[in-house]
């Protein structure tokens, strides 16, 4: 029975007549057949009911003909009763399923950076103008001694060191899986991080063999599924991270759809091809602390040692608590994943709901972890919706050793956050490995795009370092005293560890 | 640690007394000899350390007398390991090749994530025993049991071959284990013995095993028998049930779109 579905269009389409040329450049740049050519009245023509805002059409329309507004869907007022709730339990009386979605948690909830606001020198103390004074961005990520011995006589260093890992700028592409994105866009990201001197991460799909090359700045990932690791994976990578979970959706699996799951995948994850790739919700090997630990020495023993093991964790009420089991696990980096944190698909239910900001997490986690006197075992690198470089300063501010951005390299890419990342129709080419999009994306250009924006946000660090009068990033970790908080409450600024500004 | 050379003796067979090594050290000793060329290694008196057999891409073989820990064999590509003893949890743990034979009981999730090699265990396993095995291509993973086993066997299974014995069953007592196949979406399970249908996962569909099961299950049940003393066609003599997957999907249909 084909029932009308009482879903109206979100977007509406408008092309210009004047201008419309009818080469139906939008008809094939569309992965969601929203245009069409009617070829008995030779014009291009719009199915807007299927419209998901993505751009793509109005960015590459040749004589600027389309505009793609939002619907305004003037239902009668009512703040409870929006028109994405309306949209929602219509979506689940048509189908009865679970609503998925893409990209991070898009609701309305207070964005800490926004609050927070950073300082610089006057007067008392000189600020460094980065264009003629050294600025350092290097950062070592692993554990630290507690204390460094050294020969008196030969003045070198006594001590054995766990494994450092040197980045050039403390920004990282998080974990984003072959099959979530495509080759494409793991190559780009792996060239980009090899230029840049930073590190790219291979999420949990395994490491295709075309990205071998690249791995002295890859970062590997062992999750539930367990897909594509073995020996030469593990020893191919700069760190080893377990994951146990992620912002977008803490507490929960994921599945790969069978769709995606092409021959490729399927030989870089070793499942059938077309099966559903199923990443359980814990990983069995792990119910407690003390499983950590037994998971975290098996991948060093693996590795015989010569590797940082990194776990990421998604940003919860009880963040602090868990980071100190880890560390005390041997973690020698802990991931914290706030609730911003992107996904290639997740229940919308959890995605919008679940999980906490990661500016708190990362506040209260490193502030345990400095009262427990642990703070220097394990680097914190922090994700989860790092827009900018004023993000990633106050991050540091805040405690992180490093940052991972996921959203900010898509949109690098193209993305415009239309959150169809679940559907594999990415008409930018990225979310998907439909090869007829995966083209999309040419890995020459994508290196150049991601490799300026770590140019940008670099220099503009260094311009921020240098106001505060720092001339090195490692001078800045941790120390809260250059942030003030802007409209928060007395809590927020207890639990974030800063001063009102003006105070 | 010290990391001294140890010079090969003549003998063909290297012995390690484990007596008082950390799981490291053991790991470590073994490692280091391996990398000299051993072919054969004899450990005496292991209690507990872990991870034995991981980070040894070679077809050395190892023998274990007393008790394995944890993730024996974890990530393993390529040794041969016996046991003469019990194994613990996670015994083939993410295993890509190799093999390993234990002469007795092993504890949960054996055969975690397997992408291929052989585990043969003569007595009983514990929980989740052969989740989310996985294949592709040649490369499958098998896990044969002579004894039962307890819940969740072959969970979220991807791939493989899982074979439950029940050697140890009393006549007509059927198996223990429950939610036999749970999220089953790739593999196949031989289950030697009665099974109740309640005790089988929603995912799995059952069928008299067919010619080509047949000669899986004589070619595995004959290691097995060589391995332990048994004889094969005594045990092919019984009845069987084949396990496979209904979807190769099964939580497509849970999402609105």
């Amino acid at each position: 029975m084909k029932v009308k579905s009482y879903l109206p269009p979100k977007f509406i389409v408008e092309r210009n007549p004047d201008r419309c040329i009818q080469c139906q450049v939008c008809v094939n740049q569309c992965s969601f057949d929203v245009h069409y050519y009617d070829a008995e009245d030779d014009e291009v023509r719009s199915h807007e009911e299927n419209c998901v805002g993505c751009h793509r059409c109005v960015v590459f329309c040749p004589t600027n003909a389309l505009t793609i507004r939002k619907n305004p869907l003037d239902y009668r007022e009512n703040y409870n009763w929006r028109p994405e709730v309306i949209e929602d339990i219509t979506k689940q009386a048509e189908t009865g399923g679970v609503l998925l979605t893409g990209m991070g948690n898009d609701k309305g909830y207070r964005i800490y950076w926004d609050h927070l606001v950073i300082n610089a020198s006057q007067v008392t103390n000189p600020s460094i103008d980065p264009l003629r004074e050294p600025m350092e961005l290097i950062t070592y990520l692993g554990r630290k001694p507690d204390r460094l011995e050294l020969d008196h006589n030969s003045l070198s260093l006594k001590t054995e060191l766990a494994p450092q890992v040197k980045i050039e700028v403390p920004v990282m592409f998080s974990a984003m899986s072959y099959g979530a994105v495509s080759l494409n866009v793991q190559k780009s990201l792996a060239r980009a991080a090899t230029e840049a001197g930073t590190l790219w991460n291979t999420g949990e799909g395994g490491l295709h063999h075309s990205l071998y090359e690249y791995a002295d700045n890859t970062i590997v990932q062992v999750a539930s599924g367990r897909f594509g690791v073995h020996s030469r994976y593990l020893n191919a990578a700069r760190i080893i991270e377990i994951k146990i979970g992620q912002g977008a959706k803490p507490g929960i699996g994921g599945h790969l759809p069978g769709e995606k799951v092409s021959a490729d995948v399927a030989a870089t994850r070793t499942i059938p091809q077309g099966t559903d790739a199923l990443s359980p919700a814990p990983q069995h090997d792990i119910y407690s602390i003390e499983d950590l630990a037994q998971l975290i020495h098996a991948l060093k023993e693996a590795t015989n040692y010569t590797k940082p093991v990194a776990v990421k964790i998604a940003a919860v009420h009880n963040s602090a608590a868990i980071a100190i089991g880890m560390v005390r696990a041997g973690a020698d980096i802990i991931v914290l994943d706030g609730f911003r944190g992107a996904t290639g698909a997740a229940p919308k239910v959890i995605r919008d709901n679940v999980g906490i900001p990661i500016e708190l997490a990362l506040a209260s986690v490193d502030s345990r972890l400095r009262q427990e006197g642990i703070r220097s075992q394990a680097s914190i690198v922090i994700s989860g919706g790092i827009r900018s470089s004023g993000d990633v300063v106050k991050a540091i501010a805040l405690g992180a050793d490093a940052i991972y951005i996921g959203t900010a390299a898509l949109v690098a890419l193209g993305c415009t956050l239309c959150q169809q990342c679940h559907t594999g129709k990415c008409a930018w080419g990225i979310c998907t490995t439909n090869p007829f999009l995966t083209k999309r994306i040419n890995p020459d250009i994508g290196t150049r795009r991601l490799t300026n924006l770590l140019r940008s946000w670099s220099l503009e660090i260094k311009d921020i370092l240098g106001g505060m009068g720092i001339n090195a990033v490692e001078s800045l970790r941790g120390n809260r005293l250059h942030l003030r908080g802007i409209g928060l409450t007395k809590t927020e600024l207890e639990i974030l560890g800063v001063k009102m500004a003006g105070n | 640690m010290e990391n001294k050379v140890i010079k090969r003796t003549a003998s063909p067979i290297d012995r390690i007394d484990a007596t008082g090594f950390s799981s490291r050290e053991l790991n470590a000793r073994i490692r280091e000899l391996a990398h000299n060329g051993t072919e054969r290694v004899e450990l005496y008196n292991v209690y507990g350390q872990r991870y034995i057999g991981t980070d040894l891409d070679r077809p050395i073989e190892v023998k274990i007398f007393g008790t394995p820990g944890n993730d024996l064999g974890i990530f393993m590509d390529s040794p041969r390991i016996t046991v003469y003893g019990n194994a613990q949890d996670g015994c083939g743990n993410t295993m890509n090749d190799g093999e390993i034979v234990v002469h007795g009981h092993a504890g949960d999730i054996a055969g975690l994530s397997a992408r291929g090699g052989k585990i043969f265990i003569r007595d009983d396993v514990g929980y989740r025993t052969g989740i989310h095995m996985k294949e592709y291509g040649d490369k499958k993973p098998a896990l044969v049991i002579g004894g039962t086993s307890q819940d969740f066997l072959g969970e979220y299974m991807a791939g493989g071959i899982l074979i439950l014995l029940g050697l140890n069953l009393q006549k007509e007592e059927a198996h223990r284990t429950n939610f036999i196949g749970t999220g089953m979406h790739g593999g196949v399970i031989y289950l030697r013995g009665s099974i109740n249908d309640f005790q089988l996962g929603k995912e799995v569909g059952t069928a008299e095993p067919e010619e080509k099961d047949w000669q899986i299950l004589r070619k595995f049940i004959s290691e097995f028998a060589d391995h332990f003393g048994y004889n094969a066609e005594e045990i092919l003599e019984h009845k069987f049930i084949k396990l496979f997957p209904l979807w190769l999907r099964p939580y497509g249909r849970l999402y609105a779109y």
